[in-house]
């Protein structure tokens, strides 16, 4: 695989990690009422998109499948799961964070495989981060009577939950956890181009004896969602994607009086004031837009620097990508991946197009780009205007758009600037200034000197456009809890 | 206390209107809208005739239009920062101030109810008593939230985080269409209490008793903007106010529950936080779930190191 090719005279030697470890198997298909089988829809191969090879057949559910499911779920609610004390519900989600644990190189090396991004993320970030939340959400089973949602809280029955591909399973962790603890059954449907993760999480829920039906997993595409999302047997639903997509499904469950939870799009300021330490900032820009190819909902995507340090913040910015290493993603030493599929390639250009086009500066890094698979460079543009496309539409990929500003009261009118409100970052040496701007920046996460930083007990989520309900953290259960 | 105040609330039944007398004309008053701390009429120079449950006519109020209803959001949107940026202490205190208003003109409420809904005096004495109770209660409720839903969080790592709720922006409300004054506050108090403005249309065939509270909210330290009240139609305005792209919320209390959904339908084209709850008892304690309705979490984070 190639990488950049800088002018740095130190070369990396590969340090692949091995494909076998992920134990790929020739097909998957779908995991309803405690049974792997094949779903009825269409039989799609899921391809590595770092390379574009075939890595599994995924024999798809239908909307029949998504009846059975909602059928199996509903049964497993009032059968046995709401059976099942506090104590072992939660002794189940331990069990689960724990086999998470044990399979967690295998699930990296398979994540990475699947979706295209750097295995040093998926194994340091989504992978544990996905046990931490199940390990989180087990101690809340028992205790929810504590958790300041009245004295008897109660489950909500059976949640329809949609995820997207940019962190497969962290995703499903994040929908599954919750809706457990609280008692609730699910039935989920993994992105159509990252099943994997999902149907191997399955195989780690049957092997920790939860009772069927408890747990569907159906992998499929919109039409799967749809059904899912029109299912009069479902009581809630959760759904993590685009914006456009969230509106449909707001007007959707409208009519159907569903509960509901979205996390949106979002197009984040990342905000450097003056007096910031410059190189701590830049890796902050970095990890804002360019960790896991930016295809972050909550990403750094429109960098506000103050004017003052404009030039030297983009020298130093441009020095640093310089040294990232671009290219396979199984190499231990990769920083950045593949772009996930196809369409989502053709989304980035198509914007980083129009930012050409309407006048912005585009600026990347010398690098080869492998011959196959779907491939971005990171990218800067610079005299961005707020009325640019590439300053208010989410690109989702490698793209940071940079614009300036003179005065804190200015950043915060364009950091606010936007129809979304999933999160913003700020870099200034000065903490009552920290606080002045986290207080008047209209997003449900603020990372002061810091970004992209996830936890389980922290909540998650947006204002506005970006969605509402959150998740992780006492807050993160509410979704869950019949009102 | 109490028996003294249904006493003087029987009395009240008898003037819901000024009365002329033959000594004097009485000085009659017109009924507006309230936006942006002021009262002016429709721009459409629309009324429409309000009446008791007799049928006798009360007051021509004020029809409020499409262009009004845009003109009171951009009255609360101009207020949000400034009454979401004020301390919970002080928004405590204004709330608190808005009840000492209405203390005052208890009479005038108690007439005004009687006159709107035809109950009975001591119906309506209750109903004022316990809208100026309501809000000293969400007065109470101001500084007290944000310590009970917000806290640190025990993040694995080297990092200070904390969540706090904040308000949601501007709240579209529609008004119980019942219950003229309590409903009203039951809707209005809790919004305005967590830092939000509000658009909030008042019951279509009950207006006066809310208008004539907007007048107190005036003269309550209140800024302007931050309740913005539309009387008319509100099946002819809550379309507006659902797709309007600068409402965050939508509370469709005053809608009948049939006529909700092509509401929320709207709604979801700028992802609105909808509350469509289902009918509550006005005299219960309200708890916090209004109080939740329209706020955001907001979570901050920041490196813990020397």
């Amino acid at each position: 695989m190639d990488t950049f090719d800088n002018a740095n005279p130190f070369q990396y030697a590969p340090a692949p990690e091995s494909r076998d470890i992920a134990r790929l198997k020739p097909s998957y298909g779908i995991y309803l009422n405690g049974e792997f089988r094949n779903g009825r829809g269409e039989a799609v191969k899921t391809i590595n998109p770092a390379t574009e090879e075939p890595l599994a057949e995924v024999a798809e559910a239908d909307a029949a499948d998504v009846d059975d499911a909602v059928s199996a779920a509903r049964a497993a609610y009032q059968g046995t799961w709401s059976r099942t004390t506090p104590a072992e519900r939660s002794k189940y989600l331990f069990r689960i964070a724990r086999a998470i644990q044990e399979r967690g190189r295998e699930l990296a090396v398979l994540e990475t495989l699947d979706n295209g991004k750097p295995i040093s993320e998926s194994r340091d970030v989504d992978i544990p981060t996905a046990a931490a939340h199940f390990f989180y959400y087990a101690g809340w089973a028992d205790k929810l009577g504590y958790a300041g949602f009245g004295p008897e809280p109660r489950a909500i029955g059976v949640a329809g939950q949609i995820i997207p591909w940019n962190f497969p399973l962290l995703m499903a962790a994040w929908k599954i956890a919750p809706a457990l603890a609280t008692g609730n059954t699910v039935v989920l449907k993994p992105a159509e181009t990252t099943p994997l993760t999902a149907i191997t999480l399955a195989e780690i829920i049957a092997e920790c004896d939860l009772p069927a039906g408890v747990v569907n997993i159906l992998p499929g595409g919109p039409s799967v969602g749809q059904a899912l999302v029109d299912h009069p047997g479902v009581d809630k639903i959760a759904f993590t994607g685009s914006t456009a997509v969230g509106k449909q499904i707001q007007k959707s469950v409208a009519v159907s009086g569903k509960r509901l939870s979205l996390e949106l799009g979002g197009k984040a300021a990342n905000i450097v004031f003056d007096d910031a330490p410059i190189d701590q900032a830049v890796e902050g820009i970095v990890n804002g837009i360019f960790f896991n190819q930016g295809h972050v909902c909550c990403a750094g995507s429109r960098l506000l620097v103050q004017e003052s340090v404009h030039e030297e913040v983009i020298a130093a910015l441009q020095e640093r990508l310089q040294t990232l290493r671009m290219g396979d993603p199984l190499d231990k030493n990769t920083d950045i991946g593949a772009i996930n599929s196809a369409a989502q390639l053709a989304r980035v250009r198509a914007l980083a197009d129009s930012g050409d086009a309407e006048g912005a500066i585009r600026w990347s890094p010398e690098c080869h780009l492998p011959d196959k698979g779907f491939w971005f460079p990171p990218t800067i543009f610079t005299g961005v205007s707020q009325a640019n496309r590439i300053a208010r539409e989410e690109i989702f990929g490698p793209v940071l758009s940079v614009l300036t500003f003179r005065t804190p009261a200015e950043a915060v009118e364009k950091a606010n600037n936007t129809p979304y409100g999933l999160s913003a970052g700020i870099w200034t040496e000065k903490g009552s200034r920290i606080l002045w701007m986290a207080n008047r920046l209209r997003a449900g996460v603020i990372w002061a000197n810091t970004f992209n930083r996830f936890d389980p007990t922290s909540p998650f989520g947006g204002y506005q456009e970006s969605g509402f309900g959150r998740e992780g953290g006492r807050h993160g259960l509410e979704a869950y809890l019949a009102q | 206390m109490p028996s003294k105040a249904k006493v003087s609330a029987g009395k009240a039944a008898a003037k819901a209107a000024p009365v002329d007398s033959p000594a004097r004309l009485a000085v009659r008053k017109t009924y507006k809208l309230y936006i942006g701390g002021a009262f002016p009429r429709s721009e459409s120079g629309r009324s429409y005739p309000v009446t008791d449950a007799h049928g006798n006519l009360l007051a021509h109020a004020a029809q409020a239009s499409r262009k009004d209803l845009r003109d009171a959001v951009s009255a609360a949107r101009k207020a949000f920062a400034g009454w979401s940026g004020a301390t919970a202490y002080n928004r405590g205190q204004v709330l608190y101030r808005v009840a000492e208003m209405l203390e005052g003109r208890r009479e005038q409420f108690v007439a005004e109810v009687i006159a709107a809904e035809a109950g009975t005096a001591a119906d309506a004495a209750a109903q004022v008593d316990a809208a100026i109770d309501r809000w000293v209660w969400y007065a109470g409720w101001t500084d007290k939230y944000a310590q009970i839903v917000g806290g640190a969080n025990p993040v694995a790592g080297p990092y200070f985080n904390f969540s706090s709720p904040e308000p949601s922006g501007v709240v579209g409300i529609i008004a119980p269409q019942e219950s003229s004054l309590l409903g009203f506050v039951s809707v209005v108090a809790p919004a305005i209490a967590m830092g939000n403005t509000v658009v909030v249309i008042a019951s279509s065939q009950r207006p006066l008793p809310a208008v004539s509270l907007a007048e107190a909210l005036a003269t309550s330290d209140l800024p302007g903007g931050v309740v913005n009240l539309l009387t008319g139609s509100a099946a002819e305005l809550a379309p507006w106010l659902a797709s309007h792209r600068d409402v965050n919320c939508l509370d469709l209390t005053g809608i009948d529950p049939a006529d909700r959904v092509p509401l929320a339908v709207a709604a979801a084209d700028t992802v609105k936080r909808v509350f469509a709850p289902a009918p509550i008892d006005l005299a219960a304690e309200p708890g916090m779930g209004r109080l939740g309705a329209f706020v955001e979490t907001k979570t901050v984070w920041h490196p813990t190191g020397v």
